[in-house]
């Protein structure tokens, strides 16, 4: 199950990990991405907080995660080719988080409402 | 300007055993430095002779493109001539070798002069003390702030850590004010492009510390309300502060200190014509109500970019109180004809009056495909430099125009006459506008290539 | 008619015609008559050429010129006669910030020049495009180590810096909300003892040291960086760049950040200003980095060119989420020192800085040998600039040296003073100096 934020971030939840992204809406936003500036493995993040930030050319914005929890990996092959997230943005995740909180995602949109609301 | 690019790097002319200096006997006894203290190996500079210097320099400037070369209506930076005798000036013997640690009888004239140019510009801007320190308008921007906090802080007021700043504003405003650590707040902007006034109110209460305002604001429009704008921050305990950049059009016409603000900045290297070097040194110079002048923070350790005021005091003097007040109408009266002559085919996307700048957005027929950009990059073929583009945020096609009061009727009309064959070239050939610049020393560039792959230094091993 | 005014009455009638107004003043009307200015400026009346070169004449005069051994952060080093030509030139002098890479890639390719030149100087991988002077590098180097480090507010700072320095780092620090430490001196060197304590405190994300410090004196910084980075924070040494030439570079002690003052670097000392501030860093922490940068990349022909880079950093971006606000340099400045390099190259400016290392310590002899100075800090190795203790009324002899010419270095307290030479000194005028000592 995949919810969204309305921060254009994603998570993909699988057993107590979640995948965060970017939505694809956003990617196209944001036009070609030259960086994607990630956390260290073991950070914990906080909803609603700052935990990295996707860079273009003429344009760079916060990550803000849509869960708590801890780091426990980094999409490590956007360190070279972050134009991954352009290319599909699902399928590219920035970090794995263990959740530490999973009634947050209540919070979060479905992905047909999200879509919805960004056409 | 080279239409071929000039392409040589000076490494690459580069030869062991040549030298491009040539310095006196050494008469002292030879003293050997400490050898773990030492560095362990040269530094890679080039090794050059002097004319393979000079050449290589002389030929990248023309690669480059200046006021002295055409007309370059970019909005906001106020591209004015540079008179020469500021040049003059700044390079007097008398001036350029002084240290600025000399005691102070010793350096009687320099700070004469420096008093003079601070007396001027209090008289120019309404404000009772000026400090030169700051080495650029966002330098000036951050050393206001830091006058507000510190006036507010004085007063035990601790609590005030807001700044408004219109959605309209030059991105160091917000940027400033963060480095301050202070709060940004946005105040929305109406449909006439002016701060809105009911917005405004909304957002004002005992945090805020200061207004940052630019009057006229980025789409060159004046805010009429100023008055009261001013009066509602003032009654909340709030400062106003008064973004110097576009202090242009207002020379002869009003004061930013009889608009009620209470610290501002100027950029001496937009209204006061000092040349903008590819980018500095600037100077911006802070005003303030005499009852603040304690308040002046510690930004610089001297007086700032010295031989900066020195050419702004020179300008201010050549033109004098007979001709500095027709430095504003008349860099309206420009910018209000090319306004008038082009709002058919380019997109005016609110009307009315305007003043130094105004903002298209984009050509009025979107239909070609043909963007702000291409348009910008075509008119580098025609001899002319671009506008500011995608600036203001407010519009997706923004392309701001300030031609300054330099330019004569001639050399508007052919911009305008450029403006009008782009616009219509991008009717019948618009691949020809998409893909300029066809007459420039190169093509567009990858500037995603450049941020992915960053290289940023010419490699020692080449 | 004035020469900046080309509109005849001529014209304006035309411009005011197809605008479709009545006069100029009718672009005003907007702006309410209780704000409008109803007097003339009190103002100058309008000078002509021949005019400002009489007043020029008349301030200059009051100036006077001194055989310069004051250093104490800028420096009387020589500029080659070819600088103030290049410069000069309308196409550098006259220009914006590079925005239009077609039309600036003489702007853009000097300034490439100035950060590879900066970056071999410091032994580090990058530099910026530079910045304001020398104090404001620091600060922002200071700003730019607690947002590369995570949750810190501290920053260290040796009591071996630049006071001048220091007070712009405060004031900058004061504001942002950074905590200031320090580390005391001994002998007049930084002592590193109280180091690790002092980290470990927690939350400090660098510490800043001076190399030569503000007494002249030239520090060892051997282990100092293990230990900052053990701590995770930064180490940030301040050097004058000309002196690099000849130290350890900031690389070389493992540095993550070297600022300074580029003054050193061929340019006049002209009152405190322009000058030129540096900022180089390591590759790890590039994207932290304030500033302008460029960067090299290909046009659509695929030719090389230049542009300017890494832009997401910036406060036209980033706004309110910059860390910096800095959006010029000092632009013609980074040319000046871009062509001070490519002339003199590795060799003359190891030459130029060893003329003043020696004569500085020809002068540092002479003094001693007077009987009436000794060493303000015994054995601590210096290069080109050192302080002595004078046994004297040294405000007197220092008014003596300026009715005589000179300015005999600048005093840091009662009875020390602190002497600068450069490679224009000569023997001639350091024996005068000293023959003035009675």
């Amino acid at each position: 199950m995949t919810y969204f934020s309305e921060s254009h971030e994603y998570v993909r939840v699988e057993g107590e990990f979640g995948y965060v992204g970017i939505s694809d809406y956003a990617q196209k936003q944001l036009g070609n991405i030259v960086y994607v500036d990630m956390p260290d493995v073991d950070d914990d993040v906080e909803v609603g907080e700052v935990f990295g930030a996707v860079e273009s050319v003429k344009a760079a914005s916060d990550l803000l995660s849509p869960v708590s929890g801890t780091v426990v990996e980094v999409n490590e092959s956007l360190e070279d080719s972050p134009e991954l997230i352009n290319q599909d943005a699902n399928e590219n995740w920035i970090i794995k988080v263990k959740l530490s909180d999973p009634s947050e995602l209540e919070s979060l949109m479905d992905e047909d409402t999200y879509n919805s609301k960004n056409q | 300007m080279n239409n071929k690019l000039y392409d040589r790097l000076i490494f690459e002319l580069s030869s062991p055993g040549r030298v491009g200096y040539h310095l006196p006997k050494n008469q002292f006894p030879h003293h050997e430095l400490r050898k773990d203290v030492s560095r362990t190996k040269a530094p890679a500079l080039p090794e050059c002779d002097e004319m393979t210097v000079v050449r290589h320099y002389t030929n990248h400037s023309g690669n480059n493109f200046g006021v002295d070369n055409g007309l370059y209506p970019l909005g906001s930076c106020t591209m004015k001539y540079n008179p020469k005798i500021n040049e003059e000036a700044a390079n007097h013997p008398a001036f350029v070798n002084l240290h600025p640690l000399q005691p102070a009888s010793t350096v009687a004239g320099a700070q004469a002069l420096a008093d003079e140019l601070k007396k001027m510009l209090c008289e120019i801007t309404g404000m009772g003390a000026v400090t030169l320190k700051p080495c650029a308008g966002a330098h000036g921007e951050l050393t206001g702030l830091m006058i507000i906090r510190g006036y507010h802080e004085s007063r035990g007021d601790f609590k005030r850590t807001k700044v408004l700043v219109p959605d309209s504003a030059h991105g160091t405003n917000p940027a400033s004010a963060a480095v301050c650590g202070l709060d940004v707040v946005e105040v929305k902007s109406k449909e006439d492009g002016t701060v809105d006034v009911d917005d405004l109110a909304t957002k004002l209460d005992d945090t805020v510390a200061a207004m940052m305002m630019t009057n006229p604001n980025t789409l060159g429009i004046f805010e009429h309300n100023i008055t009261k704008i001013v009066e509602m921050v003032h009654k909340c305990g709030g400062l106003m502060y008064y973004d110097g950049a576009n202090l242009n059009p207002l020379l002869g016409v009003c004061r930013p200190g009889d608009m009620g603000f209470d610290v501002i900045h100027l950029n001496l290297h937009k209204t006061f014509s000092t040349p903008h070097g590819g980018g500095g040194p600037g100077s911006g110079p802070v005003g303030c109500r005499k009852e603040l002048e304690s308040f002046f923070p510690t930004v610089n350790p001297y007086q700032g970019n010295f031989l900066v005021e020195m050419r702004a005091w020179a300008y201010i003097l050549s033109l004098g109180y007979e001709y500095i007040k027709k430095v504003g109408p008349t860099a309206t009266l420009n910018a209000s004809y090319i306004k008038a002559k082009l709002q058919d085919v380019y997109e005016l996307p609110i009307k009315g009056l305007s003043k130094h700048e105004f903002v298209f957005n984009g050509l009025t027929d979107k239909s070609t495909g043909v963007t702000t950009m291409d348009v910008a990059k075509r008119l580098l073929d025609y001899g002319y430099h671009a506008p500011t583009i995608y600036f203001p945020l407010l519009f997706h096609e923004s392309m701001m125009i300030e031609p300054t009061e330099s330019e004569s009727l001639e050399s508007i009309d052919g911009f305008v006459a450029v403006l009008r064959k782009i616009a219509e070239e991008a009717k019948t050939d618009p691949e020809l506008v998409k893909t300029a610049p066809h007459n420039a020393p190169i093509s567009r560039v990858d500037d995603v290539l450049a941020a992915k792959n960053p290289v940023l230094t010419y490699p020692e091993n080449p | 008619m004035h020469p900046f005014f080309p509109q005849t009455s001529d014209d304006i009638k035309h411009m005011l015609d197809v605008i479709g107004i009545e006069s100029v003043d009718d672009l005003y009307k907007d702006v309410p008559d209780n704000v409008r200015l109803k007097k003339d400026y009190d103002l100058p009346s309008s000078q002509s050429e021949i005019e400002i070169r009489r007043k020029l004449a008349e301030f200059g005069k009051l100036n006077k010129q001194l055989v310069c051994f004051a250093g104490a952060g800028a420096y009387d080093h020589y500029t080659p006669a070819v600088i103030p030509q290049i410069v000069e030139r309308s196409e550098f002098l006259t220009s914006y910030t590079p925005y239009q890479a077609e039309i600036s890639q003489g702007t853009l390719h000097y300034i490439f020049e100035y950060q590879t030149m900066m970056a071999r100087l410091t032994g580090m991988d990058i530099s910026n495009a530079n910045m304001y002077d020398g104090s404001t590098a620091t600060a922002e180097a200071a700003l730019m180590a607690v947002a590369s480090t995570k949750k810190t507010n501290k920053v260290i700072l040796s009591d071996g810096i630049d006071p001048k320095v220091k007070e712009v780092v405060k004031t900058y620090a004061h504001f942002h909300g950074l905590e200031l430490l320090s580390l005391p001196t001994v002998n007049g060197a930084t002592d590193f003892s109280a180091l690790d304590e002092t980290l470990a405190q927690g939350g400090v994300a660098g510490l800043i040291v001076q190399q030569p410090n503000r007494y002249g004196i030239v520090e060892d910084y051997t282990g100092v960086a293990d230990r900052c980075h053990a701590a995770k924070a930064l180490l940030i040494i301040n050097s004058v760049a000309a002196d690099l030439s000849m130290l350890k570079t900031p690389g070389e002690w493992g540095a993550d950040i070297a600022v300074g003052e580029g003054q050193s670097l061929g340019i006049p000392l002209s009152w405190g200003g322009p000058y030129i501030g540096y900022m180089c860093t390591t590759e790890k922490h590039m994207r932290k980095m304030p500033g302008r940068i460029v960067g090299q990349t290909v046009d659509q022909d695929g030719k090389r060119a230049f542009v300017l880079t890494l832009q997401a950093r910036e406060q036209h971006i980033r706004r309110q989420r910059a860390t910096s606000n800095i959006c010029s340099n000092q632009g013609l400045m980074a040319l000046w020192v871009t062509i001070y390099m490519s002339l003199m190259g590795p060799q003359g400016l190891k030459e130029a800085t060893q003329m003043g290392c020696d004569g500085a310590h020809y002068l540092h002899d002479q003094l001693i040998a007077t009987g009436h100075f000794c060493d303000a800090f015994p054995g601590q190795e210096f290069l080109n600039e050192f302080c002595v203790k004078y046994d004297g009324d040294l405000a007197a002899l220092q008014e003596k040296w300026v009715e005589n010419g000179f300015m005999g270095g600048v005093a840091i307290s009662d009875d020390t003073v602190m002497f600068a030479v450069t490679e224009q000194r000569t023997k001639e005028e350091i024996d005068q100096l000293v023959a003035l000592i009675s």
